[in-house]
């Protein structure tokens, strides 16, 4: 089955079905409703990071030195524990000044400097050439391995193939073909590809798939789990020596601290990690489950990594197979066809993976950073000159693409046989991490220059051609190997693996040691010694105080100058295209609250920001700022003004920081004054109401009685009958006065807690038998029927005597007026019962409806509508004596319904009353 | 001819003065003790003027002017409107009511007896 056309077209199968992924996820972008907005798929997408140096050279690694090959995992495992303090930062700067690489990244921090793009660029491509040759190594070894089905040869030396032959080569030319097909089919000005982030995702699930089948076939199809595998491990003793490695090898120490540092830095400054992590990212959120998703992916396609590799030694002890082909070739030996397609289609996407994303952010970067700058200075004035510099653009890309896979090759040609896998790509790593200095300073030092920079990058890329690229190619032949043994022109001192005479260390140790106290040591030094530009201060500003500046309009602050609304018009359309730049123009003008074309714009310094930051977006932040130069006259700023500007700025930050504590407290004082406000206002009302019922009540009376004095002194003749019975009402309204008015002190009193309350012990039998012989009189006259129901004995209570008998008398004169006028009657019950004397009032009157029986309690409470029905005596009565009751700890209450007659009830503790 | 007035109060010492008062001055007299029975003696006596506290049981004095002023053949009828409560947006919905005078009590028997006369006239002998 697996001859060599049905591997070929399956491997161009599954390339045609991560197309197919792309093409739809571009689309669904273009309608609006990505589908990489998940964390998810941002976590998988960070997983680019596992390459075929994981997939084949983990296990190749692993097979000769143990558990040597965990520190690339557990670097990044480390990083993105602070990838909430430095990656957030990078995310947010780049967000705000349309970063287009990393390249972009530091040019424009260090003042938007191309030379630096440039040289970041030229470094991050040569270092990066390596890694792409052992993806290169990867896809075509396990390709010419697996044409051999059913035996298993190793890969001989690739010099003698014919070009045909040279699976390397096609390798490099379809992965081009394919790269240019998927990331430079139409320009962004965001350099978003979703499409691209799509794929690479979904290339992560196949490649942990695939690698998880193997492990999990090794370890349980070939042998009886995990601990089957270590016993027989360890029944070898070469094997066991590998379980511990740490002990005996010189240097491993800091070997493994070194393999940590360096793939710390290289999940963050590796091209593709930059392009997937920071330029792809479409909400920074996803950053929150990316955190513990990413080390999850990192342990899972880890697990299996030591079974296989001891697998790999038990089944071929005799070391005629590489250990970085046991992926495939346990399997094989096993003859697992479908198994070994599997891996080999897994090897694929996590090598297809790495150089799809890796050559597209390094196009972006040499088209934007290296050739751009170049061109538009060398033939500024013919390029000027062309309507349209997008097709140019995507020309240069392309190009770009094929060269840096071409380039990839030729390293694999000149290099590649010398090394193993992970040996290669640690060369990238050491590449990569020369960019940690300018960068990581760059986010959180102001002081960090651009000569500082440009030192320090130049002083350890040249420490790391010097140890690590060179031996590289003397080892394989294309260098005097006495270069290394002898130094150059024999100095000792200059041997490139021993510089300075520093010995004992593994060849990235060392290699790191000197590039880092170069790199460092210059970037620090060179930083302290310039005097920054005026450019330098406000890049440096606006980079490491990013969480404090408000929008994208940050820079705008900072140019001065005259500008041509048209010119900037053009100079975007040639850039990205008409059509983007109508609808770029359109929303500027959107957020400006204008219409444009309808309206004009201002060409002010927001609108030159807004041009040169879309226009960063698609040609980098350098020649982004020449060419605004070229449209737009800016008058320079110095570096005093800057600086002003920005002590004004953090004094305005400092202000608007205590403007806004100061805020928070005003809004909740005022809460407060406003429930304040409110209570006083009801407290008002209630006020405002009592004041003006009193007065009412006042009035009524105060009205018979001067309408009658009157009548009498004006009218002589009044008769004696009448005259007696006028001033019969005269006296008894003059009394209602008076009783009104002392209820009404006596209810003050009694609110404002100053009622002088005399406490006795009191019988409360005495109390109802001496209000009802005070109460005898009007009974009979209103021809009430009065039953008293009382018990032989009771508890005394302590209260005030006259109290009650005010309490009692209120009771009683009420249940007398509300008595049926014929047949009135009244029953008083007094009972003792659980601690407490019960009293009730019952009499036979109309009744008072449910809803009432609580607001008759309230001051000048009248049943009814207030209007209609007048309050019967002062209306102070019961609100007085329920509060009478209240006061000794009792409680009083109604119940009656509509036409039965109401009783009224109250209770008083008979223990210690307050 | 002398003119028939209505008493609509509560109040029985209110409406004892206010009677006697109206007597001796030649009115004819009647006395309603709440909004319902004031509407039933006016349909079934018309008075030339009525007399209307706005506190009463059943309807309030307010209401009765309200439906008063509903019918077209008891336009004719004054209505002095007499009430404890004298707030301005009290006397304000009296007289938006359709009340002819606004008297707040306590007030001067001399000046409500001047005001009933004036109102009175007003309306002309030729009416009756």
């Amino acid at each position: 089955m697996l001859q060599e056309p049905v591997i070929v077209l399956v491997a161009f199968a599954y390339l045609g079905v991560l197309f197919a992924i792309a093409y739809y996820a571009d689309g669904r972008a273009d309608a609006g409703r990505s589908v990489i907005a998940s964390p998810y798929v941002y976590s998988l997408s960070l997983a680019v990071y596992a390459t075929a140096w994981t997939f084949y050279g983990s296990v190749g690694r692993a097979a000769s030195d143990g558990v040597g090959f965990l520190p690339i995992y557990i670097g990044p495992t480390l990083m993105i524990a602070l990838w909430w303090v430095v990656q957030r930062k990078i995310l947010r700067i780049s967000k705000q000044n349309r970063i287009t690489s990393l390249a972009d990244f530091i040019a424009s921090r260090y003042g938007k400097s191309a030379l630096l793009g440039g040289l970041v660029t030229v470094i991050a491509v040569i270092g990066i050439l390596p890694y792409i040759s052992l993806q290169l190594k990867a896809v075509s070894n396990s390709f010419t391995i697996l044409v051999q089905y059913p035996q298993i040869v190793m890969p001989v030396n690739v010099g003698a193939q014919s070009i045909r032959q040279d699976t390397a080569l096609w390798v490099a030319l379809i992965l081009a073909a394919f790269t240019i097909a998927f990331g430079t089919r139409h320009l962004d000005a965001a350099e978003h590809h979703q499409g691209m982030v799509a794929a690479i995702a979904f290339e992560s699930l196949v490649k942990l798939l695939a690698f998880l089948a193997v492990g999990a076939f090794v370890t349980f199809g070939i042998y009886d789990g995990f601990g089957d595998v270590f016993a027989r491990a360890a029944a070898q003793p070469n094997l066991r020596a590998m379980l511990t490695p740490l002990d005996g090898v010189a240097g491993s120490y800091s070997s493994w601290a070194w393999l940590t540092i360096l793939s710390m830095m290289a999940i963050m400054f590796l091209p593709r990690q930059f392009q997937v992590a920071v330029i792809e990212n479409v909400d920074e959120k996803h950053l929150n489950k990316a955190i513990w998703l990413f080390p999850l992916y990192m342990l899972a396609i880890n697990v299996f990594v030591l079974p296989i590799a001891f697998g790999g030694l038990l089944r071929f002890p005799d070391g005629s197979v590489d250990g970085d082909t046991f992926v495939l070739t346990l399997p094989m030996a096993e003859k697992h066809e479908f198994l070994a397609l599997l891996v080999f289609i897994g090897g694929l996407s996590a090598a297809t993976g790495m150089v799809i994303v890796e050559t597209i952010a390094l196009s972006t970067m040499v088209c934007n950073d290296l050739l751009m700058p170049v061109l538009l200075r060398l033939r500024r004035l013919r390029l000027n000159e062309r309507r349209d510099l997008t097709g140019l653009l995507l020309g240069i890309r392309r190009g770009a693409i094929v060269l840096i896979l071409l380039l990839g090759y030729l390293y694999f040609k000149l290099a590649g046989e010398a090394y193993a896998l992970v040996s290669i790509g640690l060369i990238s790593f050491a590449a990569v991490a020369q960019f940690a200095p300018a960068i990581l300073g760059g986010i959180f030092w102001k002081g960090g220059a651009r000569a500082g920079a440009l030192c320090g990058l130049s002083a350890g890329f040249a420490v790391w051609l010097y140890t690590l690229l060179l031996p590289a190619l003397a080892r394989s032949g294309w260098l005097p190997t006495g270069l290394l043994e002898q130094g150059p022109f024999g100095i000792e001192l200059l041997k490139p693996l021993q510089l300075f005479g520093l010995g004992g260390l593994d060849q990235i140790s060392h290699a790191m040691i000197w590039s880092m106290i170069a790199n460092v040591g210059a970037y620090v030094i060179v930083s302290l010694c310039v005097s920054p530009s005026a450019d330098e201060h406000r890049q440096a500003s606006l980079f490491v105080d990013v969480f404090r500046q408000t929008g994208e309009g940050g820079g705008a602050r900072f140019w001065r100058g005259t500008a041509s609304v048209p010119d900037l018009y053009s100079l975007l359309a040639r850039f990205l295209g008409t059509a983007t730049a109508d609808s770029a123009f359109r929303d500027y003008a959107r957020s400006m609250g204008l219409n444009w074309p309808d309206e004009r714009l201002l060409a002010d310094a927001e609108l030159v920001h807004y041009v040169e930051v879309q226009l960063a977006g698609a040609i980098g932040a350098a020649s982004a700022r020449v060419m605004v130069a070229s449209v737009a006259k800016e008058e320079a700023l110095t570096v005093d003004e800057v600086r002003d500007i920005l002590d004004e700025a953090s004094q305005v930050v400092v202000y608007s920081h205590k403007l806004e504590q100061k805020s928070r407290e005003l809004e909740s004082a005022t809460t407060e004054l406003r429930a304040a406000n409110e209570r006083l206002t009801e407290l008002d009302r209630l006020k405002d109401d009592f004041v003006s019922t009193v007065t009412h009540e006042l009035r009524t009376p105060l009205t018979s009685i001067r309408a009658l004095t009157e009548i009498l002194l004006d009218t002589p003749d009044v008769g004696a009958e009448e005259r007696k019975k006028f001033l019969g009402i005269i006296a008894k309204e003059a009394e209602r006065l008076t009783r009104l008015i002392n209820q009404v002190l006596d209810l003050a009193k009694i609110e404002s807690g100053r009622g002088d309350w005399a406490e006795a012990q009191v019988d409360m039998k005495e109390v109802i038998a001496d209000t009802l012989a005070a109460m005898d009189q009007l009974f009979r006259e209103k021809n009430i029927k009065v039953e008293a129901r009382l018990p032989e004995k009771v508890s005394a209570v302590t209260v005030d005597l006259d109290r009650m008998i005010q309490v009692m008398l209120n009771l009683l004169s009420n249940a007398v007026k509300f008595c049926d006028g014929a047949n009135g009657s009244i029953e008083i019950a007094l009972a003792e019962r659980d601690g407490s004397l019960r009293i009730d009032v019952q009499d036979n009157g109309r009744g008072i409806s449910p809803e009432h029986h609580e607001a008759i309690f309230s001051k000048f409470h009248q049943v009814g509508d207030t209007l209609t029905d007048k309050p019967h005596g002062s209306g102070l009565g019961l609100h007085i004596s329920r509060q009478i009751v209240e006061h000794f700890g009792g409680r009083m209450w109604v119940e009656s319904r509509l036409g039965s007659g109401a009783r009224f009830s109250f209770t008083l503790p008979t223990g210690a009353a307050t | 001819m002398s003119r028939k007035i209505l008493i609509a109060d509560d109040e029985p010492s209110i409406v004892a003065a206010v009677e006697f008062l109206l007597q001796r001055n030649g009115y004819e007299v009647c006395v309603a003790r709440d909004g319902e029975e004031a509407l039933r003696l006016i349909e079934a006596s018309h008075p030339d003027l009525v007399l209307l506290d706005v506190m009463m049981p059943q309807k309030s004095g307010y209401e009765v002017c309200a439906r008063m002023r509903e019918r077209a053949d008891w336009r004719d009828i004054k209505i002095i409107m007499l009430s404890a409560r004298g707030r301005d947006a009290e006397v304000s919905r009296g007289l938006a009511a359709g009340a002819d005078v606004y008297v707040i009590k306590p007030f001067s028997t001399r000046e409500l007896m001047a005001k009933i006369r004036e109102l009175l006239d007003q309306a002309g002998p030729a009416s009756q």
